[in-house]
């Protein structure tokens, strides 16, 4: 045992951070920093693998093959992005069965925009271009992040997404470059999945608990107002460019700031949604419960026989 | 009551000829072959690797970040080890 | 009778409605890498469809494209054999049924890839690969719940028992196979039933599953007499196009 207090380990482990080192799994970390970040990956694991649901939805009813196969690859990422995810939350000794659980019973979050339906095959434009795109401005700064198999699970996945974002907005522009009933079909789904997608990047900085010592840790590069500032202002002249309207009639331009101004949030919302109240929160988790209760037996026999296996090999 | 969970395995590709297998990351899986298969379908459908290690997570060692100091750092002072240490006159090539 | 547009269409339909079949289990598996592996399969086949039904299109000569044929036909055109659309049910009865077919598919490509049709050998060629991969993975699966657990032998042993009468069908042979066939286009299913046999006998059998003495044949789908279950895939498959007719996408 090492005569060094825990002050001093401390005062070590936030000299490597400031001088951007990177966290690996077996460094000494304050047990705040570990449970901090085990929340935040698995939060992060988890929107993942719900946000399987509303995409897959859509999967046997694409409208052509190309499409069909784009979508199928892109669900398919977020469950690789998922598992990429729970490997680095095993990594500080989050047991990945353990943290499903978590899910499964409520107890852990995942992100709110999942809640809400695909209703029409827009949807999948709007998805991939809006909560995608959002997702994407939340995650770029994480790849810079202290925790080693964090930052490097979030390259792959920052990576792979860049074609998500644009498998989206080449639907969105399609559609509304079409009939007047797909322009329609796109300004609708504009419509209902843009603030909820405001709402994707958390409460407002003077409601957020954790940013302050989360910047400190780098675990987040920014605040949740300004990555929603950037993605209005990199957003809106995109809707305006494929000639959708955005649903805020609050939102202009600042000459002066050089950034847009828009409405207020319905905060109310967005909290029933976190809450469990959303339009498919029951749902989305059911089917996730579902699909692990239905595949026991399957992990059963697996277990079994590479235990027979193993057992014959030795024999 | 047994473990459902399957073993975790580290997963290494080599993502061309001549270049080490390196680490990717992890998965779960019940035996050796599924690892395998598991890691092809995971880490490389976008081409990433033409050959695949994986390796229980159990089966690896590591060294402790602790001895890191007397691990590594000795070597530091050693700089003899390194061409640049020596002077070679203008004009000398091949070297 | 345009044989071999024919031939290929039922060899694309197979492909696109197991490639839709397997879809369904997206965000479903049984455990997260499972998941992954399957819609890769999927993936698969219907990147096969797109390729073998844009040729049969162009077989065809009437401006029908891969799209038009997948989403556009009736139901009673649709050539696929009826293993290919019976319900996932549990993954054991979905890994069984992806093995009857791999280990048809597998041979038929082998055969096909020396095909002196060029433009199908070509597809072939690059349909074995996957369908090699595709083969072992459905296999190592079936091996692993026959020989698991108790409950995962009977539930696997329950769906050979129920898959079984279906897989005679995918050696259907009418006028359209023998004269491709007689023109060294084709291989004689015969010669893939062999192979088919053996395969499958040597992995049931280390499954520890046993082979139903039913032999009774379940057939129609190649002249376009389906299941039930066929009309629910199409409703599903066509509502965009037929919602909202001849738009593009």
């Amino acid at each position: 045992m090492r005569d060094i207090n825990i002050s001093e380990l401390e005062q070590k482990f936030q000299a490597k951070i400031d001088n951007d080192v990177k966290i690996e799994p077996n460094d000494w970390m304050p047990e705040e920093y570990r449970q901090t970040l085990i929340r935040q990956i698995s939060q992060h694991a988890h929107s993942e693998i719900v946000g399987m649901l509303p995409e897959g939805n859509w999967i046997t009813r694409a409208p052509n093959l190309r499409r069909k196969a784009v979508l199928l690859a892109k669900v398919q990422d977020e469950a690789g992005h998922g598992l990429y995810l729970y490997s680095a939350t095993e990594t500080l000794g989050a047991d990945r069965e353990e943290t499903i659980d978590d899910l499964h019973t409520g107890k852990a979050k995942y992100s709110s925009i999942f809640n809400y339906p695909t209703l029409t095959w827009a949807d999948m434009g709007a998805i991939g271009w809006l909560v995608d795109g959002a997702a994407i401005m939340n995650q770029v700064p994480l790849c810079r992040c202290s925790y080693g198999p964090y930052a490097r699970a979030m390259v792959r996945v920052c990576k792979e997404e860049s074609f998500h974002q644009r498998q989206g907005f080449e639907i969105m522009a399609h559609l509304a470059q079409g009939t007047p009933e797909q322009k329609a079909m796109a300004q609708d789904a504009l419509n209902r999945f843009w603030w909820p997608s405001l709402m994707m990047f958390g409460p407002s900085d003077a409601d957020s608990k954790h940013t302050a010592q989360s910047v400190q840790w780098k675990i987040k590069r920014h605040t949740n107002d300004e990555l929603r500032q950037q993605f209005v202002d990199v957003t809106v002249p995109q809707a305006a460019l494929i000639g959708l309207t955005v649903p805020d009639k609050d939102l202009k331009f600042n000459e002066e700031t050089g950034h847009y101004e828009f409405g207020e949030i319905d905060w109310t919302e967005f909290w029933e949604v976190v809450k469990g109240n959303g339009p498919c929160n029951k749902e989305r988790v059911d089917a996730r419960r579902k699909a692990k209760e239905n595949g026991m037996w399957v992990r059963e026999a697996a277990n079994a026989f590479a235990a027979k296996r193993a057992a014959r090999k030795s024999a | 009551m047994t473990k459902k969970e399957w073993p975790l395995w580290e997963v290494f590709i080599r993502s061309k000829a001549g270049l080490n297998h390196k680490h990717v990351g992890s998965l779960r899986a019940a035996d050796a072959h599924m690892a395998i298969e598991n890691a092809r379908d995971v880490y490389t459908r976008r081409s990433e690797g033409i050959s695949i290690w994986v390796v229980e997570s159990n089966n690896l060692v590591a060294s402790d970040p602790s001895d890191a100091d007397s691990l590594f750092e000795p070597a530091d002072s050693k700089v003899y080890r390194h061409p640049t240490f020596y002077d070679v006159p203008d004009g000398i090539s091949h070297m | 009778m345009n044989s071999l547009f024919e031939y290929v269409l039922r060899l694309g339909d197979d492909s696109l409605i197991l490639g839709h079949r397997l879809s369904e289990w997206c965000g479903h598996g049984p455990i997260l890498e499972e998941d992954i592996a399957m819609t890769n399969i999927s993936l698969d086949l219907v990147g096969q469809a797109t390729s073998l039904l844009g040729y049969a299109g162009e077989l065809e000569g009437k401006g029908r494209d891969a799209d038009a044929l997948a989403f556009l036909r009736f139901d009673r055109e649709y050539k696929n054999v009826l293993l290919v659309e019976q319900p996932n049910g549990d993954f054991g009865m979905t890994m069984l049924r992806q093995f009857f077919f791999d280990s048809f598919r597998k041979p038929l490509f082998e055969k096909l890839q020396h095909s002196t049709d060029q433009h199908l050998a070509a597809i072939a060629e690059k349909s074995l690969k996957e369908t090699k991969y595709h083969l072992k993975h459905s296999s190592e699966w079936v091996i692993r719940l026959g020989d698991g657990t108790e409950e995962s032998n009977a539930r696997i042993q329950e769906s050979l028992n129920t898959l079984w009468r279906y897989t005679n069908e995918l050696f259907f042979t009418d006028e359209v196979d023998n004269e491709l066939v007689e023109k060294g286009i084709v291989p004689s299913l015969q010669e893939i039933q062999i192979e088919w046999n053996a395969t499958v006998t040597a992995v049931l059998t280390e499954a520890t599953l046993t082979i139903p003495t039913n032999n009774w044949k379940q057939e129609g789908g190649r002249k376009g007499l389906h299941s039930e279950h066929l009309g629910y895939i199409l409703a599903e498959l066509q509502y965009m196009q037929r919602a909202y007719p001849n738009m593009q996408w």
